[in-house]
């Protein structure tokens, strides 16, 4: 097991420091790049801190949509093909939740706070308030 | 493709900015323009497969002309879609004539020019930066503007003749098996994009008489002053197709930068552009073929966004934008979600 600080506290320390100390010295191109640098640590951040978890989870719904085991890229791939040919569709509500569920944890790590997923929360929690 | 690298400049290049500079001169000579030196030639960054160039052609008579110059430096190739900057030049000038705001084309270069394939036009001042038209006050009237404004000038791009024109004529069905292609090579099984591959090949609209299409028109492509839209840029994927391609383009989410509810590329209701263009063009617009249009165009930047994995694997383009552009084609498979969500194909999330 490795020591503290964990992987993601010490990526927080270096996107802090770009966006402290190192992009208010930078000229605009440089500070360009550097931002992107800053926003990329904080992805992977991300999928250090919850992506393995939500891994799991989607592998779990996977498996019971397949219904047996297997590695994560292997039943996605095989999930796809069920697609493809036609025999799963999303008109099936557990195929479609799985699809929203991994999609939206997918988000969670990628753009937290790209529009369309702040939109889809916003009205999954006032459905969830109406029932 | 991305806005942050729009209108930056990243380099002047010394040696090979002499002789290209040299060929700019001659080139111009050739409509009689009588050019005294070329200054400020630096190179803009923007798209991949083309370069764009700025510079100031100094006159003998005193005069100064700030010019562009497009190219596909020797040894590269256009994309397959990508209609080639001889054509593209000549679709430039023609919808010109038709009223289309766009930058007026001034000289093509020649094979014996040595400076590769491309074409100068005329700079023309404003704001490329999608976020700042959708944001910043001094927009306030284009935005207002807008979708009267798009709406036109789509209206008037498709009424064009260009049928004498050897551009490539796009056949919808053919367009879902190229994308199809595109994402069988980036070898990555993407659930969401399967749903919207099978979605688009049973929900194919009538195209109807083939239209002069620009390929590409969305925020990021228009030059904008304070009254709204002065140039339409980009005329690389200029085709004949579908019209109603060039509308759900426009209306893809990720060109509408944050603004969910202005699907108008971030500027403009749906309806206000749809209204604006039926008007502009005295036909009605089916809405069904302007929504396919807009899930084939959100899978296309999609399957772009994913195919970038291949630059950075292979290392032709590993940069820390290109990696965060690569991981953008999630947000494409939550706005393809809503998409077909909103047509019963999916349950709503």
């Amino acid at each position: 097991m490795q020591d503290r600080p964990h992987a993601a506290a010490i990526l927080a320390a270096v996107a802090a420091f770009l966006r402290e100390a190192a992009i208010p010295n930078l000229p605009p191109r440089e500070a360009f790049d550097a931002r992107v640098a800053a926003n990329a640590l904080d992805l992977v951040q991300r999928q250090i801190s919850s992506g393995f978890t939500r891994e799991a989870l989607e592998q779990d719904r996977l498996q019971t949509l397949l219904g047996h085991d297997g590695g994560l890229a292997d039943l996605n791939t095989e999930f796809a093909l069920e697609l493809r040919e036609g025999r799963l569709d999303a008109s099936d509500p557990s195929v479609s939740e799985h699809l929203w569920a991994t999609t939206l944890d997918k988000l969670a790590v990628d753009q937290p706070r790209y529009s369309a997923y702040l939109r889809t929360l916003q009205e999954r929690q006032a459905a969830s308030g109406e029932n | 493709m991305t806005e942050a690298s729009d209108g930056t400049a990243v380099d002047s290049e010394g040696g090979a900015g002499k002789s290209l500079s040299l060929t700019l001169a001659k080139a111009l000579g050739r409509s009689g323009c009588d050019v005294d030196r070329i200054c400020d030639l630096r190179r803009l960054s923007g798209g991949a497969s083309q370069e764009t160039w700025a510079f100031g052609a100094h006159l003998r008579d005193g005069g100064v002309e700030q010019l562009i110059l497009r190219r596909m430096p020797q040894g590269e190739r256009p994309g397959d879609l990508s209609a080639g900057p001889e054509l593209e030049a000549q679709v430039i000038a023609l919808v010109a004539s038709a009223g289309v705001p766009v930058p007026a084309v001034r000289e093509v270069l020649r094979p014996s020019d040595g400076a590769g394939r491309g074409f100068v036009m005329n700079l023309i001042e404003g704001e490329t930066l999608a976020r700042k038209i959708i944001r910043d006050h001094a927009f306030d009237q284009a935005r207002a503007e807008f979708a009267d404004q798009a709406g036109q000038i789509l209206a008037r791009i498709h009424a064009v003749d260009a049928t004498h024109l050897a551009l490539r004529v796009s056949d919808t069905a053919e367009e879902i098996e190229d994308l199809w292609g595109k994402y069988l090579r980036s070898d990555m099984p993407r659930p969401v994009f399967e749903i919207a591959f099978r979605w688009l090949r049973s929900h194919i609209p009538d195209a109807g008489e083939p239209r002069l299409v620009h390929g590409d028109f969305r925020n990021g492509n228009l030059i904008f002053g304070p009254e709204g839209v002065r140039a339409v840029l980009d005329w690389e994927l200029t085709h004949r197709g579908d019209p109603r391609e060039d509308l759900g383009w426009l209306c893809v989410n990720s060109w509408r930068f944050g603004e969910i509810d202005k699907p108008a590329g971030g500027l403009a209701g749906r309806e206000e552009l749809l209204s604006a263009y039926e008007r502009a063009s005295g036909r009605a617009v089916d809405r069904v073929g302007v929504h396919f249009w807009e899930v084939l165009g959100t899978l296309r930047w999609g399957v772009m966004c994913a195919s970038m994995v291949e630059w950075i694997d292979n290392g032709s383009d590993a940069s820390i934008e290109r990696c965060m552009i690569a991981r953008r084609a999630s947000e494409t498979e939550i706005d393809l979600m809503r998409l077909l969500s909103s047509t019963g194909t999916a349950h709503a999330g």
